[in-house]
This record gives C-alpha cells, sequence and structure tokens, in this order.
C-alpha cells in the first residue's frame, strides 16, 4: 500500500507543504456560542484570519409585532428580549412611554424599579460569569454561581409571579407591590447568602493562573476603538473609560445612589470579567441603599388614564370599573412624538427609539441591543488570536441571541 | 417633579450651535420633550456626521434606526442617536429618503455604522453609498421583502415546516387558521370621524 509521502515529489522536504487558508463553521449550534450564532471563521493554522459572525437566526420580528400592540400588551415583549436580564429590557421602554407622556412616577415606584433592576444585574452576571469560567474550563464556579441566581429568580417569582419573565414594570411604575417578608428575605440574602456563594466561586478564578492565562491580553481593546466600534456598560468600561449612564444620566432615584463605577486599564478579557464581578458587588450595595431608604406609598402612578385602577378597586367603584376596562382593551393613547431613551443594562446601553402618533399603538419601536454593536467588533478583536480564544471573547462580551436577533 | 427619564445635560446652546456648524446642510431643527433632532439634507449625511463628531464632540454612534411614512414622498427616514460622553448628551439626526435613492454611508466615520446600516437595509430596503458589505443580517438565508415596511404584513408570505417527505425544509405560502384580527380602537368615545354602523339613520329620526 502505498503511503501519502509516495506521492510527493522527490525534492520535497518536511515543511515544504504549503497549507492554504481554511473557512471553519463555528456554530450555530455550539454550546460556547451562547445561543444560536454562526461564525464563518477563516484560519491559517490556528490562528483566526477573518470573522463573519452570521446572525438572526433567532429573529422573531418584535419589532413588527409591538406596532401591532398596544403600549401595554407590547411591554412584555421586552422580557424576551435578553432572557438573562427580563427587566432591565423593560426598563428602558417604560421610561421612554414616560418620558413621551411627561408622567410623574411615585417615590417608592421608582425605588422598587431600581432595586429589582439590581437584583436583575446581579443575576444576569451570575449567568454571564458563570459561563465565562466554564468556557475557558473551569466547571464548578458555575455550578455555584447558578444556587445564587436561582435565589434570584425565586424572588422575582415571588415579587412578579413569573421566575424570567417578569413583566413587572408598567408605565407609571409597577405592577404590584412586594410584601414585607420579601424585602426583610432579599435584605438578609444580600447579607449572607450572596457574598458567600460570589466570593467563595470569585476566590476559585480571579487569581487562577490558568483562568488569567485565557484571559489576560486576550481580545484587547483600545479606548479609541471602543468608542468607534459603539461599545457601551462593562465593554466600555474595561477599556478605560468611565461611563456609567446609572452615574452619568441617572434616571429614577439612581442620582441619590451612593456606589462606584469600576473600570479596567488594558481592554482585555480579564478587566470585562472583573468590572462585572465588581458590578456585583456595587449592585448589592446599591440594594441596600434601596431597602434603607425605600419609603411607603403608591406603587404606581395615580393618573387614572395610563395607569389602570386594582381590581378590588374595580369592584367597587363605577369609575374605576370603566377606567380598567378602557385601559385593558384599547389601552392609553400616546401624544404624537419620538424619543430615545437608553438604560444601563447589565450589559451595556440598552435603548428604545419610540415613535407615536397619537394612537393606542406605538408607530415605531427601534429597540438598540447591547449585544449587536459588539458582537460587530468581532472581526477586529478576533483578529490575530488562537481558535480557542474565540470563547472566551465571545462570554466577555456577554452576548444573549435574543436581544441580539430580536 | 417631572417624569424619571435618564438625565442628560442640558440642551442650551446645542441648537445655536449645532446650525452654525452645520449650515445650509441643516434643514430643520425640532425639539421635543427635551430631545433634539437635526433634520439633514440627504446628500450631506457623511459632512454632517463629521461635523457632528470632530466639531461638535458627539463621539459615538449609538444607533442607526430606520422609520417608514408611505404618506410621504420620501418614505423612509433614517435616524442616527448620536452620544457625547464628554458634554454628556445625546441627539439624533434624521435624513429622508426613498426606495431608490440611496443615502451616503457613515462607515467611514464610524465602523459600526456597518451593521447598523445593513439592518435599516434588511428591514426597509433603504440603500447605503459606500457599505461595502450591504448584505441581509437578521433575516433568513434567500428572503424576500423588507419586513419593517408597513405594507408588508404582520404575519409575512411564506412560513417553513419540516417535510418528511422531501427530507428538508420546506417553505410555503402562510396559511392562516383563522384571520388576522385587528381591532379599531380609535374608538367613539373619543369622537368616531366616521358613521359607525346604524348609526346613519340617528340623524333622519329627529327630522
Amino acid at each position: 500500500m502505498a503511503s501519502t509521502y509516495d506521492t510527493l515529489t522527490p525534492e520535497a522536504q518536511a515543511g515544504d507543504i504549503e497549507i492554504a487558508n481554511y473557512t471553519i463553521n463555528f456554530g450555530p449550534q455550539h454550546p460556547a456560542a451562547h445561543g444560536v450564532l454562526r461564525m464563518v471563521m477563516e484560519l491559517d493554522g490556528e490562528i483566526v484570519e477573518r470573522v463573519d459572525p452570521h446572525v438572526g437566526l433567532l429573529h422573531r420580528g418584535t419589532e413588527k409585532l409591538i406596532e401591532y400592540k398596544t403600549y401595554l400588551q407590547a411591554l412584555p415583549y421586552f422580557d424576551r428580549l435578553d432572557y438573562c436580564s427580563p427587566l432591565a429590557m423593560e426598563y428602558s421602554y417604560v421610561l421612554a412611554i414616560e418620558k413621551l407622556l411627561q408622567l410623574e412616577v411615585p417615590r417608592r415606584a421608582q425605588y422598587l424599579r431600581v432595586f429589582f433592576a439590581e437584583l436583575t444585574r446581579i443575576c444576569n452576571h451570575m449567568l454571564n460569569l458563570g459561563s465565562h469560567v466554564m468556557d475557558v474550563g473551569a466547571m464548578t464556579p458555575n455550578l455555584w454561581l447558578f444556587e445564587v441566581r436561582e435565589d434570584c429568580l425565586n424572588f422575582f417569582e415571588r415579587a412578579s409571579g413569573a421566575r424570567m419573565h417578569a413583566a413587572y414594570y408598567r408605565p407609571g411604575g409597577v405592577h404590584q407591590d412586594v410584601p414585607l417578608k420579601l424585602l426583610a428575605d432579599i435584605g438578609d440574602w444580600l447579607d449572607t447568602r450572596l457574598p458567600r456563594l460570589f466570593e467563595d466561586a470569585m476566590s476559585l478564578v480571579v487569581d487562577n493562573r490558568i483562568f488569567k492565562q485565557r484571559n489576560v491580553d486576550i481580545g484587547t481593546v483600545s479606548r479609541d476603538d471602543a468608542i468607534a466600534w459603539g461599545f457601551s456598560g462593562p465593554m466600555i468600561r474595561a477599556a478605560g473609560i468611565p461611563w456609567d449612564l446609572r452615574k452619568s444620566q441617572p434616571y429614577d432615584v439612581y442620582a441619590e445612589m451612593d456606589f462606584e463605577v469600576p473600570v479596567g486599564t488594558r481592554g482585555d478579557c480579564y478587566d470585562r470579567f472583573m468590572v462585572r464581578v465588581e458590578e456585583v458587588r456595587q449592585s448589592a450595595r446599591i440594594m441596600k441603599q434601596c431597602l434603607a431608604q425605600m419609603p411607603e406609598g403608591p406603587i404606581a402612578s395615580l393618573d387614572r388614564k395610563v395607569v389602570p385602577p386594582k381590581r378590588g378597586e374595580m369592584k367597587r367603584s363605577m369609575e374605576a370599573l370603566i377606567h380598567h376596562f378602557k385601559l385593558y382593551t384599547e389601552g392609553f393613547h400616546m401624544p404624537t412624538g419620538d424619543v430615545y431613551v437608553a438604560t444601563e443594562s447589565p450589559k451595556g446601553e440598552f435603548g428604545v427609539y419610540l415613535v407615536a402618533d397619537g394612537t393606542n399603538k406605538p408607530y415605531r419601536c427601534k429597540i438598540r441591543p447591547t449585544g449587536f454593536s459588539h458582537l460587530q467588533a468581532m472581526d477586529f478583536m478576533m483578529k490575530g488570536h488562537m481558535l480557542a480564544d474565540t470563547t472566551a471573547i465571545l462570554s466577555a462580551i456577554d452576548i444573549v441571541f435574543g436581544e441580539v436577533d430580536r | 417633579m417631572t417624569s424619571p427619564h435618564p438625565k442628560f445635560a442640558s440642551n442650551d446652546g446645542i441648537i445655536d450651535a449645532a446650525t452654525a456648524a452645520l449650515g445650509d446642510r441643516l434643514l430643520h431643527v425640532q425639539e421635543h420633550v427635551g430631545e433634539i433632532a437635526l433634520f439633514v439634507r440627504r446628500e450631506a449625511t457623511v459632512e454632517a456626521l463629521t461635523i457632528l463628531r470632530d466639531q461638535l464632540a458627539y463621539q459615538q454612534l449609538m444607533e442607526i434606526a430606520g422609520v417608514d411614512y408611505p404618506d410621504r414622498p420620501e418614505r423612509f427616514e433614517v435616524v442616527y442617536c448620536l452620544l457625547s460622553l464628554t458634554k454628556n448628551h445625546r441627539i439624533r439626526m434624521h435624513v429622508a429618503t426613498d426606495e431608490v435613492k440611496p443615502v451616503p454611508s457613515a462607515t467611514a466615520v464610524w465602523p459600526v455604522a456597518g451593521w447598523l446600516e445593513r439592518e435599516v437595509y434588511d428591514m426597509y430596503g433603504v440603500l447605503f453609498e459606500g457599505n461595502a458589505d450591504l448584505r441581509r443580517i437578521l433575516t433568513d438565508y434567500g428572503f424576500r421583502g423588507h419586513p419593517q415596511r408597513k405594507d408588508f404584513p404582520l404575519t409575512g408570505y411564506v412560513e417553513l415546516r419540516y417535510s418528511e417527505e422531501h427530507k428538508r425544509v420546506v417553505y410555503e405560502p402562510v396559511k392562516l387558521a383563522q384571520d388576522f384580527r385587528s381591532f379599531d380602537f380609535m374608538s367613539p368615545w373619543e369622537g368616531a370621524e366616521y358613521i359607525l354602523p346604524g348609526d346613519e339613520k340617528a340623524g333622519e329620526v329627529k327630522k
């Protein structure tokens, strides 16, 4: 049997063989792709030359559907965008509506929204930090962090009735008040379980030699690149720009909260990871301040032309019955105008560009996903890196396809 | 107390500065609920964006949104949402176009514009002149039509299923089990502009 060497010309020496670049598919079904991402990668040996991410495999036409729903009916679609941080998605939308209506929101509602937005941030970062660690090869921290995430989801369930798709924020406030016991339990959890479980898991990785070798100086992005590529959130902060919408453009009661914005120095994957680690601690700090300061009072605007009355009230008052019926069938009408409102979601700037035409349905609702711009930068972040670094860079972006594909 | 939306720096002087810097590239300015929208001539898109970035310090392009107004002569509006990190301010730039007139691409000003323009092209069919990679991005491979246009039906035209017979996914025209229901809530309580069925006799009775 002729060996393959027989086919070579006699002059050929080992190492003379020309290896052409070849192209591989990463995904669309790859556990480290964080969803359905197909990346066409051009490789030179094991070095990545070019990446072409193909997105849209999870496109559900959310923006089109929203145009056919009333403002209130459109709200639950936002939960399903970034399904790892549902309440942060609703946040931009309700603030956009309130801005167009110039609607006042009671203090307790503002505190509740900030409180649960920060709980969402913790919940989101637990998933991202855990899966980042797992993508570079460690199993244990992920399982430990999921315990924290499970606690968060239980809290969401106790507040809203749903573990993930809460639909808890409403234009004008929140849907219902929380029981005192829930706030007490979350307060206990912030003091005991969260720091223990979280710091335990982090102690395994942050100084770990292998983890650092996989992340330090991987996917480095300079300040100028971060700005030009439209980065936001932990991605721009890791590049060394202290930019946090909660600080610079405060909404609800963030202006009264005392917290710090962690900033990276090198702009690599390790910095992005560490920025998120610190954000979890700061989020816990904000939540404790919310618990200490939260006043009593109504949990939604009392403007009955926007916020429906509670069921109990509806049973006794004719006026309330009419409002309840009209708001749940027809919904409220929005004055003509357009706004772009962006909040600091756990992944970065999540914006809603809302065009209202005076009817009860949005004329246009453009959703600005955070991961879309970050994923576009994948090509230049990956250039010259090894194939195995793909997962580290992708995890550090914190990508979720419900949001990218909409 | 007003609504609790994100508060950025005040708009004082911004309109004047933008008007002076943009000159005749600017068509008109609109300010609504504290947000400034600059309506700019389509041919001057790239120049205007460069001026906004370099002279007025809007360093980041956060979003490009398309909007469809079928009644207008130039039915599409392309909206650039800009953010200034140093001034802590947001501004929007609007450009009007139609199905055939291309908008100059912003990819030379901001690399992030590449995908954002691809999305507007995919959803509305707006062409961007100078975008080297103007492929579809969110819709299926081989998709036809531009789904965000107001004349594109919500259900679309085709649906797909796995065919046991062909052993592959096949595309078929959409079949709906019931008609798509769209309720008219521009209710008579707010004063309907049309006559409801049966109401046409109401006037006759009075005579």
